[in-house]
């Protein structure tokens, strides 16, 4: 076991925690935002894809590696989008309504 | 500093922006902030990557990415709100899908180079490119489940266990020979299409109705590969971000299976929710007598009620009734009524589902109750109005031990003064199973679709 394993498994460890501890305060209203958040969150693999690509001369890596891309891509702009637009609607009318109520 | 301290220190940046935008979720009022604020950390993380792999391959990783973004960003555009849970079961599959290529192309790479990789990184190459594959192939069948392109029924094959024991038992034997012989992509490749088949073969089996728990899972499922991509790339960024998103399905996931009373070995082994409401055999058999009503009388009831809880179920979001819902609150608001939502954590197909289709419906959120805070006041409310929901008002989970929902937790709707349920029949609900509620006294049924009885409330109010 190398040492820099055991940091990885530090950092995923910890990383862990604090996403039990942040996730386990989104109020269940915002759970689907949420999961589509995580969707463009987890598209960081397009970093992975990015740099495989980017430091490889195979053909198969370059036609794989690009369609990783892609789909980090989509996840990314599709996820990020998607939540903005749901959480858009959560912003609107409370202020407006509580004045009659 | 070197280069390489400089780029990991970016990248801990950015994962602490990824963090507090999480973090912003805790409240709608911070949530559309803490979404952007994730978002420009991410595109930070993309800028400094591309700084970092340099120009080779430029214009594979260029058009990629304008070809992913664009899809991405039209289909964020265009999905509707009831198909937020296909779009979701969607990105889970290509973010699984991509893990495993980049798993793939660097166990290529290795091999091709006749490298051997040392047994730290076999392991996470591994579990990415597995992983990965069972979450690409589960999420696609999900996706055709939801999107109704394969049945919602479940399908199984004879001596599914087994085909699926042997088919995991397979693909860890091949896992574990890259340890012990030569490292072949090959055997890579055969336990990778083996994934994929395992993946088709257990979400065939988990039924429509299950698809909370099983999106959840599959959620879970794509962080942890992303998070293993990381390890073989030794980037942390990629660690951190994958293990939230594995530590944000699993909560969901032991949520859903909690609020359906199900735990997730029975839901993914189990085979038993069925995808269609109208399943099984009919209620009303429990002894009762059930009290059809009209809308003019429901349209009274509610008009003079002081207050009125109202429980949408998918029924509600399946009719696309939830504007005319919101319609029919408004009057009667206007009369003076207090009007709340009772929403049950499993309503819909997905975490939150109910939640995002009533407020696209320009219902404030400060009306969405969650089933905690509004189990109590029922007591005090004059109607429940349930529309299109079934098994989450069923008295029986409380108080029949011998029920297959027994203990699963459900809304109070039986404690108000009356109650109203509005369906198309007295067919079952997705767990099949006759509702005691229906022939309480205090309850009026009121037969048709959502939409139109909807509506024809909303005339009944107006003319009073």
């Amino acid at each position: 076991m190398t040492h820099e394993l055991v940091l990885q498994i530090t950092v995923l460890v910890l990383a862990a925690f604090v996403g039990f501890e942040v996730i386990s305060k989104v109020p269940t209203t915002l759970h689907t935002p949420l999961m589509s958040g995580t969707n463009a969150i987890h598209g960081i693999v397009i970093v992975g894809a990015i740099l495989v690509v980017g430091s490889t001369n195979s053909l198969l890596v370059e036609v794989l590696g690009t369609i990783a891309i892609i789909f980090g891509a989509i996840n990314v702009a599709g996820g990020f989008l998607v939540t903005d637009r749901m959480l858009n609607m959560f912003k609107q009318r409370p202020t407006s309504r509580d004045d009659d109520g | 500093m070197d280069r390489r301290n400089a780029f990991d220190l970016a990248y801990l940046a950015c994962s602490a922006g990824i963090i507090f935008g999480l973090k912003q979720l805790a409240s709608p009022r911070t949530a559309v902030r803490g979404n952007q604020i994730a978002a420009a950390a991410m595109a930070i993380i993309i800028a400094v990557t591309l700084w970092d792999s340099g120009s080779h391959n430029l214009v594979w990783i260029i058009a990629g990415m304008v070809i992913g973004g664009a899809i991405g960003a039209y289909s964020a555009r265009a999905v509707k709100m009831t198909a937020m849970p296909q779009m979701v079961a969607l990105f889970n599959g290509v973010g699984g899908g991509a893990a495993a290529l980049i798993a793939f192309s660097e166990y290529h790479t290795a091999t091709s180079a006749g490298l051997t990789l040392p047994n730290n990184q076999v392991v996470s190459t591994l579990f990415s490119a597995i992983v990965g594959c069972i979450s690409f192939a589960g999420s696609m069948i999900a996706f055709g489940k939801l999107q109704e392109l394969v049945t919602g029924s479940p399908v199984t094959l004879p001596g599914q266990k087994i085909v699926n024991a042997v088919l995991f038992l397979v693909i860890l034997a091949l896992a574990v020979s890259q340890f012990v012989s030569t490292q072949r992509e090959g055997v890579l490749a055969i336990a990778m299409v083996l994934a994929l088949i395992l993946g088709v073969i257990m979400v065939m089996a988990i039924g429509g109705a299950d698809m909370p728990v099983v999106i959840s899972l599959l959620n879970s499922f794509t962080g942890l590969s992303a998070a293993a991509t990381g390890f073989v790339l030794h980037n942390n960024a990629l660690i951190i971000a994958g293990t939230l998103v594995g530590a944000s399905g699993t909560l969901l996931t032991q949520m859903m299976g909690r609020a359906m009373n199900r735990s997730i070995t029975n839901v993914v082994f189990g085979a038993f929710g069925t995808g269609s409401g109208d399943a099984g055999a009919a209620a009303g058999g429990a002894g009762g007598q059930v009290r059809a009503t009209s809308p003019d009388d429901v349209a009274v009831m509610l008009a003079y009620a002081r207050r009125v809880v109202i429980v949408p179920g998918y029924g509600l979001a399946v009719a696309q009734a939830q504007h005319n819902v919101r319609e029919l609150a408004d009057q009667l608001e206007r009369r003076g009524v207090d009007v709340r939502y009772a929403i049950h954590p499993v309503a819909g197909r997905m975490p939150g589902h109910m939640n995002v289709l009533l407020a696209e419906a320009d219902v404030p959120y400060t009306q969405l109750y969650e089933m905690d805070d509004i189990n109590d006041e029922f007591g005090r409310t004059d109607v429940s109005l349930v529309i299109g929901a079934n098994d989450v008002v069923n008295p029986a989970a409380k108080n029949t031990p011998g029920s297959p929902i027994y203990g699963m937790p459900v809304l109070n709707v039986d404690q108000a003064k009356q109650v109203v349920v509005m369906k198309r029949s007295m067919a079952t609900g997705f767990a099949g199973i006759d509702n005691p509620l229906f022939v309480e006294p205090q309850t009026v049924m009121y037969f048709g679709d959502a939409k139109d009885s909807v509506l024809k409330l909303v005339a009944g109010v107006k003319t009073l």
